[in-house]
């Protein structure tokens, strides 16, 4: 294989290196600044994202292979790194004050989002499986660092070994599968793997199955489906509040973004096999996920579950591997973005000092003493329930529309009866909001500037795809296109 | 330029955001504000039923734009003779229930206002969506206010109640979710997949795909009404609702219950609706004998009107079943008949609860002696309830058991003894509350109703008197659609597998047209049992 950065265009690459050179940039300024001006690097790297964001509108739209075809700049790689970028955009504003009352200014918090962040990119923009796991490592060995941010803190340390081992232990399951397919069909690289498989070539169909096999647990183990897991919660809980909303939402995001790459552009021919696995283990995520958050009392945990049971949801869509049902994967990131992290933002701005809010209890009361934070609140909750006119029901509709299109009837109700189960949950943070008689310690002070813009951001995002999804659905159903190809 | 609908559906909408700007100190400003947009809603929605033409079956005013392009979603509106009186019902009574809780409402005033403006749009949109997609937004949009309305403003329990009318109802509403994506899939067998009510209705969908999708809307509708044995979280819900709370649930959302059997699940799935007319029609006298049976040991005014609720509403849903023009017809005015007067109960009842804070009968006697304005009005809506004659709810009731008695003798004959069983309930609480010797010593100085409180009940009564009295244009309005469904429900195209599932169809059909002429006739004219037995007498003569 000739890989030339010659050869490579650089309208292809260029937002990697402006997102890789924001990065290095902050490591480098971090060890010279005064605190002062350390304070202002998750502002330069907000900026260095949303140069980057720019950087792929322009760049990006027109389908350019890079890299001797290892990394493909379609529309589909587009559409998921402004989806990344704006999960990395969120999370620098909710961490703003919150790395700050921490004591985690370092530079590297910042620098090491944006790392992960360019491996999600990675990954979405891949047309080989080595490059796949090469952004997803980049993403998981930052996240590993992050997950452990709070190092005097027992429960980080400990996220961040279980993530650690877990998280290696994954990536060994997706080597090996790698591994396999490469046996059975002598290339890493999608297209050249679907050609093999459409013209039955394959040199041993058992490998093949096994390949698929081993790289179905390594993804599942990346988006915490059921019963790949076990780590998901503790991992969750204990990181950092603003890395445990980067995490639920990015590492989904960019997970689901390589599955469709694998699924839909290397594996169509072997639907039938993946669609049944992937069936069971998303009856599984959406159902444990929603029933044991029902019994969580910490709020982190509640939303560790029910990114467990959100992880199904998408997982449905996966499985009608049809366009409507890829284009759903994408719209549905997008409203979970919002909602997710606006979720964690009201939990931020909440903390009091060094002590957030963590127990479901202290919300008592919030609703009606802090009006607009409770509303928001409120409104994540809802959407999160999927209950219309917020982004979180428009999301639905789409999966399981694609879910009945594709006859997937059983999957489509045990989906929804899934939501009515989770608006319990959900529920029960409203009702403690408005309906309990109010903690007395819910600081009256005002949020944070850069918080506020994230949370009015997140909400305004979780009406508007709730109100008017009809451009962004049409986005989605453009971006997946060069998958279907 | 915005249409009429449009206008009405979000006026409520908008003045609950701006409320949200208002200062949270001046509660008057807040309370008279709300009270002002509810009633410009009210006139407005006077508007719609000036510019209706009676005589037309179809869908006017329409309004119709695009939503969400790829999957055809329309922002589709329009009213015709089903959807009028439930509308008009639903601005009225809001405007009501704005005005009853100047006083029942003394914590987080402005939330409130905002809660019940927004649920009226909710409210609105359900009665005027023509699109399944932006139906269902509404409809369980709409939960959110209640939720809140229930859950804040109510009574000791209202936490349990809240959640458990949240999940139900929900519940319910999921399925009908796969329910309409379903149907958008099995529309596109022939031609492009639409949302679009109208063109839906056009379908002749197969037997079997109609039975499962038919059980998947019902679901969701029965539970709204709710149809014994759906009906559990009523009573919790209502007793434990703030007053206008119970009088919207009561009056407005318990419609859009029997409102989804006329406008979808009936025309939608004609061959599955004559197939399950029996099944619906027992559970439905079932309702009505069970409702008036507990209402009977109820020892409680709120939970006695709660499932004297679950009674009427078997009424409604055995004349829509019954699929005669009459019956249908009276349905439609008996889910205003309902409205008005157990909206009605529910204010006196709340009237009372401020007073005494207290809602048991035995707490109670001997009032006609303190209060006589009460009482009047009390006996008013007392009688309207059990349905005595120049009263709105004979009408209604009449019409359904006439309209029901010409196809299914036997439904009839039974779901009467609810009637009986409804002045039993109805007026042993009256005597028990009402005379009797003042037993309770804190009652002797109750005040008698306000100003406020008697221009609360006045427009009610009126409108009780009115129907009982002059019922014609009331049901002109709604004679024309009810016709047009009851087509589409009977004599639609039978679908290629299976035909006349029950043998009863064709018996109807039969029925309904010798009876039409005579039928007409009747509807239009009979506001007493004389002109009812004239106009038998004319359609004997034929």
């Amino acid at each position: 294989m000739d890989i030339s950065l010659a050869q490579t265009p650089w309208g292809a690459v260029l937002p990697l290196i402006l997102l890789g050179g924001t990065g290095l940039l902050v490591l480098v300024l971090d060890p010279v600044l005064s605190p002062e001006g350390r304070d202002r690097l998750p502002a330069l790297s907000l900026v260095g994202v949303l140069a980057t964001g720019g950087a792929v509108l322009s760049c990006w739209p027109r389908p350019q292979v890079a890299f001797g075809g290892m990394l493909v700049t379609d529309q589909f790689t587009a559409s998921c790194s402004l989806i990344f970028l704006l999960v990395a955009a969120l999370t620098l504003l909710i961490s703003m004050g919150y790395i700050r009352r921490t004591g985690l200014e370092h530079g590297e918090y910042s620098a090491l989002l944006i790392f992960a962040t360019l491996g999600m990119i990675v990954m979405a923009g891949s047309l080989d499986l080595i490059t796949i796991f090469l952004g997803l490592e980049t993403l998981s060995i930052s996240l590993y660092i992050l997950a452990g941010f709070l190092r005097e803190q027992a429960r980080s340390n400990e996220a961040a070994l279980k993530y650690l081992l877990l998280g290696a232990f994954a990536s060994g399951f997706l080597l090996y599968g790698i591994a396999f397919v490469y046996g059975a069909t002598g290339s890493t690289n999608l297209v050249r793997v679907r050609e093999v498989l459409a013209l039955g070539r394959v040199h041993s169909p058992l490998l093949l199955t096994i390949g698929m096999g081993l790289l179905l647990v390594g993804f599942a183990f990346k988006v915490a489906a059921v019963p790949f897991h076990m780590w998901a919660p503790d991992v969750y809980e204990g990181a950092p509040t603003t890395v445990t909303a980067f995490m639920i939402a990015g590492t989904k995001a960019a997970a689901f973004a390589a599955f469709l790459r694998l699924l839909m552009m290397g594996l169509p021919a072997l639907q039938l096999e993946w669609s049944r696995v992937l069936w069971v283990l998303a009856i599984l995520s959406m159902t444990l996920g929603n029933v044991v958050a029902i019994a969580q009392t910490q709020i982190k945990r509640m939303l560790a579950y029910s990114s467990i049971a959100h992880a199904g949801y998408l997982l449905v869509a996966l499985v009608t591997g049809s366009k409507l049902g890829s284009a759903s994967i994408l719209f549905y990131l997008v409203a979970y973005t919002c909602m997710n992290l606006g979720a964690f933002g009201v939990m931020l701005a909440l903390a009091k000092g060094n002590q957030e809010r963590l127990a479901i209890q202290d919300y008592a009361g919030l609703g009606l003493r802090r009006p607009v934070l409770g509303a928001a609140m409120a409104l994540f909750m809802f959407s999160l329930a999927g209950v219309p006119p917020t982004a979180g029901f428009m999301g639905k509709l789409y999966i399981f529309s694609a879910a009945v299109q594709t006859h997937q009837i059983a999957l489509a109700v045990i989906g929804v009866l899934n939501s009515v189960v989770s608006a319990f949950y959900y529920l029960r943070v409203t009702v403690l909001m408005y309906m309990s008689p109010g903690a007395p310690d819910i600081p009256a002070e005002r949020t944070a500037p850069a918080l506020a813009v994230a949370l009015a951001l997140a909400a305004l995002g979780t009406l508007l795809l709730g109100l008017v999804p009809s451009s962004f659905l049409e986005a989605a159903l453009r971006s997946v296109a060069p998958l279907l190809g | 330029m915005i249409g009429l609908l449009s206008i009405v559906t979000f006026l409520p909408l908008v003045g609950a955001v701006l409320l949200l700007f208002a200062d949270r100190q001046n509660e008057g400003f807040i309370k008279n504000g709300a009270f002002i947009v509810s009633l410009a809603t009210f006139f407005f929605s006077l508007g719609i039923y000036a510019q209706f033409d009676p005589a037309q079956a179809g869908m006017q005013l329409v309004e119709q734009a695009p939503w969400i392009a790829w999957i055809g979603a329309e922002y589709h509106l329009g009213v015709d003779g089903i959807s009028l009186l439930l509308v008009l019902l639903t601005t009225f009574l809001s405007a009501i229930a704005i005005l009853s809780s100047y006083t029942a409402v003394t914590e987080y005033v402005k939330e409130y206002m905002v809660c019940m403006l927004v649920l009226e749009t909710g409210m609105l949109g359900v009665f005027l969506a023509l699109d399944l997609v932006l139906f269902y937004v509404f409809w369980e949009g709409m939960l959110i206010p209640m939720y809140f309305l229930i859950g804040i403003w109510g009574g000791p329990r209202r936490i349990y109640a809240t959640v458990k009318f949240f999940l139900y109802t929900m519940a319910g509403g999921v399925l009908m979710l796969v329910g309409i994506i379903a149907l958008y899939f099995a529309s596109g067998a022939s031609g492009t997949p639409t949302f679009n009510l109208l063109a839906l209705t056009r379908l002749s969908l197969p037997f079997a795909t109609q039975v499962w999708l038919f059980l998947a809307f019902a679901v969701a509708f029965a539970i709204k009404v709710p149809m014994f044995p759906f009906h559990t979280w009523l009573p919790d819900a209502h007793v434990e609702a703030p007053t206008a709370g119970s009088v919207i649930l009561a009056g407005v959302l318990l419609k859009m219950g029997t409102y989804g059997f006329l406008r979808f699940a009936l025309p939608l799935f004609p061959d599955a609706t004559r197939y399950f007319t029996p099944l619906f029609a027992w559970l439905a006298i079932v309702g009505i004998i069970y409702g008036a049976l507990v209402s009977m040991v109820q020892p409680d005014l709120k939970k006695l009107v709660a499932y004297s609720s679950v009674s009427h509403l078997g009424f409604v849903m055995l004349g829509i079943f019954a699929l005669t023009s009459q019956s249908v017809q009276g349905a439609i005015l008996q889910m205003i008949n309902h409205g008005l007067s157990t909206g009605a109960l529910f204010l006196l009842v709340g009237m009372l609860y401020e007073r005494r804070h207290t809602r048991m009968i035995e707490d109670f006697g001997g009032l006609a002696r303190v209060m006589p304005a009460f009482t009047v009005a009390f006996l008013l809506v007392t009688l309207s309830s059990i349905g005595l004659p120049g009263l709105n709810g004979f009408v209604g009731e009449f019409l359904i058991l006439v309209g029901t008695f010409r196809v299914h003798a036997l439904w009839a004959v039974v779901a009467s003894s609810g009637i009986i069983l409804a002045a039993v309930y109805m007026l042993w609480m009256f005597q028990r509350v009402m005379y009797g010797p003042m037993t309770n010593e804190q009652n002797r100085n109750l005040p008698d109703l306000t100003t406020r409180e008697i221009a609360v009940l006045v427009p009610v009564l009126a409108l009780i008197v009115w129907i009982g009295v002059y019922p014609t244009p009331f049901l002109r309005t709604t004679d024309a659609s009810v016709r047009q469904l009851l087509q589409r429900v009977q004599g639609g195209a039978p679908s290629a597998e299976h035909e006349n599932p029950t043998g009863t169809a064709t018996g109807t059909k039969v029925a309904d047209a010798e009876l039409r002429d005579g039928g007409l006739r009747l509807t239009l004219s009979h506001s007493s049992l004389s002109d009812f037995a004239a106009a038998s007498e004319r359609r004997h003569g034929y």
